[in-house]
């Protein structure tokens, strides 16, 4: 469904992104782990068309991205969120997923985007009344509508952005079970940007380590979490390790 | 107001607002008071061709450049080619279409936004201003400039000396108006521009093409604007740099909209209300002594508007009206973000 070849993403003299080639399948969720400043977020950017790529290819579906605008790549079948939830507050929560719904989908009809709106704004578990405010929404319930944002765009694939961070422990096993839950139900394909680990490692079939910039390890979760160069690198502490190592073989 | 969701109600009450306004002249034929009503609508008309920017902070000090656009275009045309106004009129306006992209891609291309923008919309009505001087032999530069009046078809020339049609005329633009105003504050498009003035990054990961949509507003608005220099030359008879271009009235024109109030259709028509009886009031009381006394006042108002009233006065009122009935609004959210965009209106 994607296929990545050779990206490099250098600013000046530095270079965040080099060389780093994967693919994704199609209804599989990628999870994409690394420490801070390992590229993964500048992969996400010029996934959804923030950056363009210094040098490379990004080819969804057969076709050409690198170089595209993010509102072209939206209409293309590619939602995002960011890592800070981004809501719109002079609009109600029910306007934001509308909006996303009607120019993520070409502007095709305005009935049919707050369709999709009521949808994904169900889905995760926000309130459909077209008034209610952004501004009632505590931290779990700016990331659903991020959330509900990327989804009222009825994307293919979805660029989730370390979509848990502030989120107590039930938030987060609920906030990972909405991703499966998202891919199971509606058939989009994920990649999942993540810092914790151990949820992450629940829910991902594959999962791609990225350190300065390059790829070090990619697999299955127990796999990727045993590789003594992602302990090495990412994991740090041995008790970190453990967890992560326990966690992905629940899942495997 | 106590009118409510009733789907009858409004229409009706719109039918009878209409009738009125409508009647007005038939009833009240006095010629001064016909004249300050007509300017009021014609000014009311080039403010809320400025709110449809200036609600989304596109901050524009450049509309007096639209203006002047609309009015000298038109007046040109007719006096050395003979063209009628009929076909004058969207020449101009195609001309400020024109002016307004060139302005407005490189701004939105590059992310100009903010105090940038409006400095960069404040260079345009310098440069329109420019051009009209410069071109002395032609625009009649700071004197000002007079279409012909007409020979023949008065109809053609798009002149008469009857108030009563004018009020008319003006009132049908005025209502063109608001309906636009109400279009576009129920489109998608609203929500886009709403989007984009808080968040661009967002807006655009959303689907919206920042660029196009700040563009169409713009271009939106530009041919608005110069309609309005159009009709008010085509009325007055009379157009000069002072008047319908420059940046005294590109700042006339953010000071009313921001007074009457962004947010409601009819905000910058109360702002007109305002700054018109306020200058009117200023003239016949002190008479020349009190020249550029209502740039004065207006700037100071201005200054007072954004800090305790940054929604205007209607909308200031309008919320109060609609939190009496309901104690709980039903947007409460807007006031923080849109006084801020507000007091990006101030002039640098």
């Amino acid at each position: 469904m994607l296929a990545v070849e050779g990206l490099v993403k250098r600013f000046g003299g530095f270079t965040a992104v080099s060389n780093v080639s994967f693919k994704v399948d199609q209804g599989e969720i990628l999870g994409l782990i690394g420490p801070n400043g390992s590229g993964k977020s500048t992969i996400f950017n010029m996934l959804s068309g923030t950056f363009a790529p210094s040098a490379g290819s990004i080819k969804f579906e057969g076709h050409e991205l690198s170089g595209l605008a993010p509102h072209t790549i939206i209409n293309r079948g590619i939602g995002r969120t960011f890592q800070i939830p981004r809501p719109f507050r002079r609009l109600s929560i029910f306007e934001n997923a509308a909006l996303a719904g009607y120019f993520g989908q070409n502007r095709h009809s305005r009935a049919k985007a707050e369709a999709a709106a009521e949808r994904a704004l169900a889905m995760v578990g926000l309130p459909t009344d077209r008034h209610a405010p952004v501004d009632g929404l505590g931290a779990a319930g700016l990331k659903k509508l991020e959330l509900a944002k990327a989804l009222a765009t009825e994307p293919k694939l979805l660029l989730a952005d370390e979509s848990l961070g502030g989120l107590d422990e039930t938030e987060m096993d609920q906030a990972a079970d909405m991703l499966r839950k998202i891919r199971d139900e509606l058939g989009i394909t994920i990649i999942w940007v993540e810092h914790i680990m151990g949820v992450l490692m629940k829910v991902v079939d594959r999962v791609m380590v990225l350190d300065h910039g390059e790829k070090i390890s990619e697999g299955l979760p127990h796999q990727v979490a045993s590789d003594p160069r992602v302990i090495e690198v990412y994991l740090g502490t041995d008790a970190q390790a453990t967890q992560a190592v326990a966690a992905a073989r629940g899942n495997r | 107001m106590s009118l409510g969701r009733n789907p009858i109600a409004w229409p009706i009450a719109w039918a009878v607002a209409a009738i009125v306004l409508a009647a007005v002249p038939f009833v009240h034929r006095d010629p001064y008071h016909l004249h300050i009503l007509i300017l009021i609508l014609i000014w009311s008309f080039a403010y809320t061709s400025w709110s449809m920017m200036g609600r989304f902070g596109l901050t524009s000090l450049g509309h007096g450049g639209f203006m002047g656009v609309g009015a000298y275009v038109t007046a040109l045309l007719w006096n050395h080619l003979g063209l009628t106004p009929w076909l004058g009129i969207p020449i101009a306006l195609v001309c400020a279409a024109i002016l307004a992209l060139i302005v407005g891609y490189p701004c939105f291309r590059f992310r100009i936004t903010g105090h940038y923008f409006a400095l960069v919309t404040l260079a345009l009505s310098g440069i329109v201003l420019q051009v009209i001087t410069a071109t002395r032999d032609w625009t009649g530069g700071s004197l000002g400039y007079t279409p012909e009046a007409t020979k023949g078809s008065q109809l053609l020339a798009m002149q008469s000396g009857d108030k009563v049609v004018w009020y008319l005329g003006a009132l049908v633009v005025w209502a063109f108006g608001l309906v636009v105003w109400t279009w576009v504050d129920r489109s998608m498009a609203r929500s886009a521009m709403d989007a984009i003035s808080e968040d661009e990054d967002a807006a655009a990961a959303a689907g919206v093409n920042v660029t196009a949509e700040k563009l169409k507003i713009t271009v939106l608005s530009a041919l608005m604007t110069a309609l309005a220099g159009a009709v008010y030359c085509q009325y007055q008879m009379f157009i000069s740099p002072d008047t319908v271009s420059g940046i005294g009235i590109s700042l006339q024109m953010v000071f009313a909209a921001v007074v009457g109030g962004l947010y409601v259709a009819l905000g910058p028509t109360v702002g007109a209300i305002i700054t018109i009886l306020l200058a009117e009031m200023l003239r016949i009381g002190f008479g020349t002594k009190a020249v550029g006394w209502d740039n004065l006042i207006y700037g100071a108002l201005l200054v007072a508007f954004i800090i305790f009233l940054p929604k205007g006065i209607l909308g200031s009122i309008l919320d109060r009206l609609k939190l009496r009935r309901a104690p709980a609004p039903t947007r409460p959210a807007a006031e923080p973000a849109r006084a801020r965009s507000a007091s990006a209106a101030s002039p640098p």
